[in-house]
């Protein structure tokens, strides 16, 4: 396969060999109709050989009355490989839980085929679908043609970036509320946040629906929504007794891995003290016919995960302990906008709500948001002694 | 020509309602358990009694319109059209008929794409765009992935691994793909401090923004042959590249000197332990296109070495913490050096502050 100078691609042809599929074979089976896949597989030759990217920062581009939602791209070698001098990503708002009919597949691809290269991402790691690769002026067209579909853009800079969410209550039946609905909900409240960059910096959200948080969300949104119970696992004695006698070592491989001991396993009776239950999930994974989360469903609320630009990366804390979570959400709303408007009014540019807490300390961020400190939210009280008072006594005041 | 009016907007995704099959919108909420039936199927039974098969297939991310719609077309032959994604990019055909899962798998692979990923094994690996399309990248993203991959295949196509692995890639440190909680990261980085394009930098750059940017205060404003720009104090950067983000003339990418770094032992989910950042195993390898075997090798060893000595269930982070570092070091080979140790904020809580070692 050549690329549109008819050059060869010996080392992009060393990646269609060996069983994973290959992303090579997948820009090559484009390259016939398409010349910037063409050119793509040229530059990306070329990279291969010298060991270096070729793409330009970002410029600023994207469709009219939308700040977010296409990422320009242009190359440094556009006169090399003229059909990729434009090579513009657009991300589209997947829908909660990365359902599609094939019809649906069929609409995004008659679209794309039409104005782009024909490649995909399914999905970007915020979870975006990712058209990737067109130029300036398909973007109106491409957008026209989305929002006549029912698809709109997702986010991009310093604005609400396209919230995602687990599988949730439509396939797990460990959901502790409808993800895929409350993601849709905020997604749909927040277009305007979501479209026109006004924010110190991104912001993500991530509905995990159980503390398994299969979208990694602890780790990468700055407001991680985590689905808990607060009364007790559902236990089904006859299922646990099969597992026993299908020769699992309950004792050794479910109580012995509990992180607070709260389990006990006579060799008939599964009992579990609930009190001491930090909801982590590892017995229940295990023996998936036996236990259920409680039915006294919420979701635990942190905030502030980051990868390590700048300050280094962080896993979200906890800000609320257990919310229950219900249509229209207003509670969770409300805390969100109450986040917005202290980061809005106080984060320096380009930082991230995880690193602002960090700036002010948390405790100063509680106050400022209306939410009273409690014990749940650290790992344990301040080892130093260098205590903030913001008033002292002088002689002659009145004891309280 | 449309005005910005005259147009919809602003209507945000359509609802997944619409693409949910029948199965799921009748048992919405009302599963009772699932099980793991073979590499990559498995059963969600509903209270109803219901039963949904899910097969799960590998996909590269990076994906063609044809590939696509061959998605599609295996959707309607065996789904009644309906298909889903993962959050780690793999592809998901939803059937009620148990009777038609292994010609699905038969077609699957025939279009190149293994089945896998399910219960103990390493599924599909989270990354980034690489030299296909980032300015920032210090690797390629989707190559790396690929020789890993093709080396690891039977992690993913059986379960034979002691718990569950998860590997991501970031082919810089901004990591699009949140790489620092895995139990293997693969993570591109630079070494040299940026090239400073000192001609027209105040035309393209806010030059107080550039220094801002600085975590560590290597940036200082500076005249360089009568132009206003900037200096960088070398023996302070650490090569973040976090000046590149906000300034396209603080040039980073260096074939010389750019490769890879491998990390370990991270997680996010809540089994057992809470949550883990992932730790340095290895600091530097080269970028050694097409199929990088340092890195392959590398990664290998440490997947063998967890599979071998691991518990059950046990995920990487816990097995180094129950065998501790030194041994870690040991069991791999990995040399231990002065990389390894930390130096930036807080580095004194990395510092092993007790006598409780293994002295043999």
């Amino acid at each position: 396969m050549a690329d549109s100078n008819g050059k060869q691609t010996p080392l992009l042809d060393e990646l269609e060999k060996g069983p994973w599929p290959s992303f090579v074979k997948e820009i090559k089976s484009m390259a016939k109709e398409s010349p910037m896949c063409q050119d793509l597989l040229g530059q990306l030759e070329k990279s291969y050989g010298e060991k270096r990217g070729y793409w330009k920062h970002g410029g600023i581009v994207g469709v009219m009355g939308y700040g977010g939602g296409v990422i320009g791209r242009y190359s440094f070698l556009n006169e090399e490989f003229p059909h990729v001098a434009h090579f513009h990503t657009i991300r589209i708002n997947q829908p909660s839980g990365w359902f599609y009919t094939s019809d649906a597949i069929r609409t995004l691809c008659d679209i794309w085929e039409k104005h782009g290269s024909g490649l995909t991402n399914m999905h970007g790691s915020t979870g975006d679908i990712v058209f990737l690769g067109t130029q300036t002026s398909e973007l109106e067209p491409i957008f026209k043609e989305l929002t006549e579909k029912d698809f709109d853009l997702g986010g991009s800079g310093s604005d609400l970036r396209t919230p995602s969410c687990c599988v949730g209550q439509s396939r797990c039946e460990w959901a502790c509320y409808d993800t895929m609905q409350l993601c849709d909900h905020l997604t749909h409240h927040f277009q305007d946040e979501l479209h026109r960059p006004a924010f110190p910096y991104k912001f993500k959200i991530k509905c995990a629906g159980c503390p398994n948080d299969c979208v990694a969300s602890v780790a990468r949104a700055d407001m991680s929504i985590i689905g808990t119970w607060r009364d007790n696992i559902q236990i089904d004695q006859a299922a646990v007794k099969a597992y026993a006698d299908g020769g699992m070592n309950i004792e050794r491989d479910i109580c012995g891995n509990c992180p607070t001991k709260c389990m006990q396993w006579d060799g008939k009776t599964l009992t579990i003290d609930n009190s001491n239950c930090v909801k982590c999930m590892h017995c229940i994974n295990n023996m998936t016919k036996a236990l259920r989360p409680g039915k006294d469903r919420g979701a635990t609320i942190l905030l502030g995960a980051k990868a390590p630009i700048v300050d280094g990366a962080l896993l979200s804390s906890v800000l609320v302990p257990f919310i229950k979570l219900e249509p229209p959400y207003e509670e969770l709303k409300d805390l969100i906008e109450r986040i917005w408007e202290f980061w809005g009014e106080h984060g320096k540019n380009r930082e991230r709500t995880g690193e602002l807490i960090q700036r002010v300390g948390l405790g100063n961020f509680l106050e400022a948001i209306g939410v009273e400190p409690i014990p749940e939210m650290v790992a344990h009280p301040r080892e130093n002694p260098f205590i903030f008072y913001e008033e002292y006594l002088e002689e002659g005041d009145e004891e309280e | 020509m449309a005005t910005a009016t005259d147009r919809r907007t602003d209507i945000g995704p359509p609802n997944y309602s619409r693409f949910l099959p029948p199965v799921i919108k009748k048992n919405y909420g009302q599963w009772k358990y699932h099980e793991i039936l073979k590499p990559g199927v498995m059963v969600h039974v509903a209270e109803s009694g219901d039963k949904l098969f899910t097969v799960r297939a590998a996909s590269p991310r990076l994906v063609s319109i044809k590939k696509l719609r061959q998605f599609a077309d295996l959707a309607d032959k065996y789904c009644g059209g309906h298909l889903r994604f993962t959050s780690r990019n793999n592809v998901e055909f939803l059937l009620t008929d148990p009777s038609k899962i292994d010609a699905l798998i038969a077609d699957l692979k025939a279009i190149g794409h293994p089945v896998g990923g399910l219960g103990n094994s390493i599924s599909n690996i989270v990354h980034t765009q690489g030299w296909v399309h980032c300015h920032s990248a210090a690797t390629d993203a989707s190559g790396v992935v690929k020789c890993v991959m093709d080396d690891l295949q039977e992690y993913f196509t059986q379960m034979k691994l002691p718990g569950k692995l998860r590997i991501a890639l970031a082919c810089c440190l901004n990591m699009c793909g949140a790489v620092h909680c895995s139990d293997i990261a693969i993570l591109g980085v630079h070494r040299r401090p940026p090239k400073v394009q000192h001609d027209g930098l105040n035309k393209v750059c806010e030059i107080p923004n550039v220094v801002a940017a600085c975590p560590t205060a290597a940036i200082r404003p500076a005249m360089v042959d009568g132009k206003q720009s900037v200096e960088v104090l070398e023996e302070r950067c650490m090569f973040c590249a976090n000046c590149f983000s906000v300034c396209p003339a603080m040039q980073m990418a260096d074939p010389l000197n750019d490769g890879v770094s491998i990390w370990v032992g991270g997680k996010v989910s809540n089994a057992r332990h809470e949550p883990m950042f992932s730790k340095l195993a290895v600091p530097y390898l080269p970028n050694t296109p097409p199929r990088w075997p340092e890195v392959v090798q590398a990664v290998r060893t440490i997947v063998e070495v967890w599979a071998k000595g691991a518990r059950k269930y046990e995920r990487m982070g816990e097995f180094i913490e129950r065998i501790g570092w030194p041994r870690f070091f040991k069991l791999t080979g990995f040399e231990f050096t002065k990389q390894h140790i930390d130096d930036f904020r807080h580095a004194g809580l990395t510092y092993k502050r007790s006598a409780q070692l293994r002295q043999s």
